[in-house]
């Protein structure tokens, strides 16, 4: 059985961010909280960022609490690191 | 503990419905052994960016790869595809010739795309499909090496997205499609001939009532045309056939289950049944494989290859799968599905399938962007959105508790929403003899 290891490359592999586009309303809240991630395109295409550099922790997290809607996950620290 | 005990839980499947259901697993409490089993050598991975961010370029086709958004302490067997499943043994074999025990099973194997007969030219190169991670990026170079013309076989959503991006990328594409507009099957006619006026504006060659018989290639081997039906010939030095997907069940052909190309059944709680009918209580189904009775279509049997689909019923079958037989919840979807292509943000929710009225509710056809609620025999059954998201929440509640259509307006002394013939082609004969067997 092979289990996953962490490694030091954890510091440098992207964050790891999902939006439910079913459930996303087009608020644009992410797109004022994580401006280099989220972008609205249109009336209402989300466009975003699935893998954004670790350095944008900050700004994605606050993403994650602006979405009215709650649509953004974001990975848990303590899941695994491939 | 019983040697099955130990093994623990295996989910066969690696992708949205499988990550989900292993997570809702933990975070039900199950602490024992948990495998994931997955065919392609990469940890779960987003599709739906895979036909639009990632053909366009401005996405790696590695870049999706899903969160995890609980520690599921699990084996991963990536880059090996299950290939038998023995119920009486309770194991799982895989491609590489490994055998798994499992206490507990839960079946998450997709589909796969439907590809176009190597008999009738599709094993020329330069044809592509696309379904995963690696058809997007062999699709993704192509592209970028500039073809004189792209042909797309079938103007669902995925060969719509396709057109999209192709021509954002300023290629020269072709598309074609049996029935009179784009769309046709999931949205009808009267809402797909907007997509239509679409393709016409971006400059999308659209063929409808076009099916091709078979593709030719030069002595290279690399596709050149197409010969239609009608006799016509379309020239291309590429091509996306985009004719949907079977569900991936050859894996279970031996294992006496209820299975075919259009699905695993299952109970309404996600159990899986045997051939005989019988509940498998120790096997579950999710995602885009599973077809169960859904009971908000008068448990009408469906499967839905939504992304939706795949995050609820994974973690839906996961919660079952940890209760005791007498607490089995049943798993009531109301199925949803969005898109974005020609710059249009299009969502979708309930099953418009047999509708025989559309009305538009918000907005307006002309303009693009409104809110089309179907109905059949005076119910609300689905509604899509053409970038009027925002109202899409209200008409799905209406769609749940089956209010009436055309839906009443709030004022009395307004007029009755205008209702159009949807549009919807007949349905299909069952193209795979042995998806109608049980249905």
């Amino acid at each position: 059985m092979t289990h996953p290891t962490k490694t030091a490359s954890s510091r440098t592999t992207p964050l790891r961010v999902v939006v439910d586009l079913n459930r996303c309303q087009g608020y644009a809240q992410c797109c004022y909280a994580a401006p280099g991630a989220f972008e609205v395109r249109g009336h209402e295409i989300l466009f975003y960022d699935p893998a954004p550099p670790r350095a944008r922790r900050g700004e994605i997290e606050r993403a994650v609490q602006a979405c009215p809607v709650r649509a953004i996950s974001l990975q848990a620290d303590d899941g695994e690191t491939p | 503990m019983s040697a099955a005990a130990d093994a623990g839980i295996v989910v066969v499947g690696a992708s949205l419905a499988g990550l989900r259901g292993a997570e809702a697993l933990r975070r039900n409490g199950y602490a024992g052994r948990l495998t994931l089993i997955g065919n392609e050598p990469y940890r779960p991975y987003d599709r739906p960016p895979l036909s639009k961010h990632v053909l366009s370029g401005e996405l790696a086709p590695d870049a999706s790869e899903l969160p995890q958004l609980v520690a599921l302490d699990a084996d991963w067997r990536l880059g090996h595809a299950a290939v038998g499943l023995d119920r009486v043994a309770r194991t799982i074999r895989l491609a590489d010739g490994a055998v798994l025990a499992y206490d507990r099973l839960l079946i998450a194997t997709g589909a796969q795309a439907r590809h176009w007969p190597a008999a009738s030219g599709g094993a020329l190169a330069n044809i592509f499909t696309l379904r995963g991670r690696d058809d997007a990026a062999r699709l993704r170079a192509a592209l970028a090496q500039g073809p004189r013309r792209v042909l797309i076989v079938g103007a669902g959503l995925i060969g719509c997205e396709a057109a999209s991006c192709c021509r954002d990328l300023g290629l020269p594409v072709t598309l074609l499609d049996p029935n009179p507009t784009p769309l046709a099957r999931s949205l009808g006619t009267w809402i797909g001939g907007v997509i239509a006026e679409c393709l016409k504006d971006s400059g999308v060659a659209f063929h409808p009532g076009a099916r091709v018989l078979r593709f030719e290639g030069d002595a290279s081997g690399r596709v050149v045309r197409a010969d239609l039906a009608d006799g016509r010939t379309i020239e291309a030095d590429l091509v996306i056939v985009a004719l949907g997907a079977t569900r991936a069940t050859d894996w279970l052909r031996d294992a006496g289950l209820m299975a075919d190309a259009g699905g695993v059944t299952c109970d309404g709680a996600c159990r899986v049944l045997a051939a005989d009918g019988t509940t498998c209580p120790d096997i579950y189904a999710a995602g885009d494989v599973a077809r169960w009775p859904n009971s908000l279509y008068g448990g009408r049997l469906v499967s839905v290859e939504h992304w939706g689909n795949a995050v609820a019923q994974g973690a839906h079958a996961a919660r079952n799968m940890l209760a005791p037989a007498e607490d089995q919840h049943r798993y009531d979807h109301l199925p949803a599905f969005w898109s974005s292509q020609f710059g249009i943000n299009i969502k979708a929710v309930g099953l418009s399938e047999g509708a025989d009225s559309v009305a538009i509710v918000q907005g307006s056809r002309a303009s693009r962007r409104f809110l089309a609620v179907y109905g059949r025999a005076g119910r609300s059954i689905a509604a899509v959105s053409f970038d009027q998201a925002r109202w899409l929440p209200a008409y799905a509640e209406a769609i749940m508790a089956g209010s009436h259509h055309p839906p009443i307006r709030d004022a009395s002394d307004q007029g009755r929403f205008a209702t159009m013939e949807p549009g919807f082609p007949p349905p299909r004969a069952a193209s795979h003899a042995d998806e109608a067997r049980h249905v």
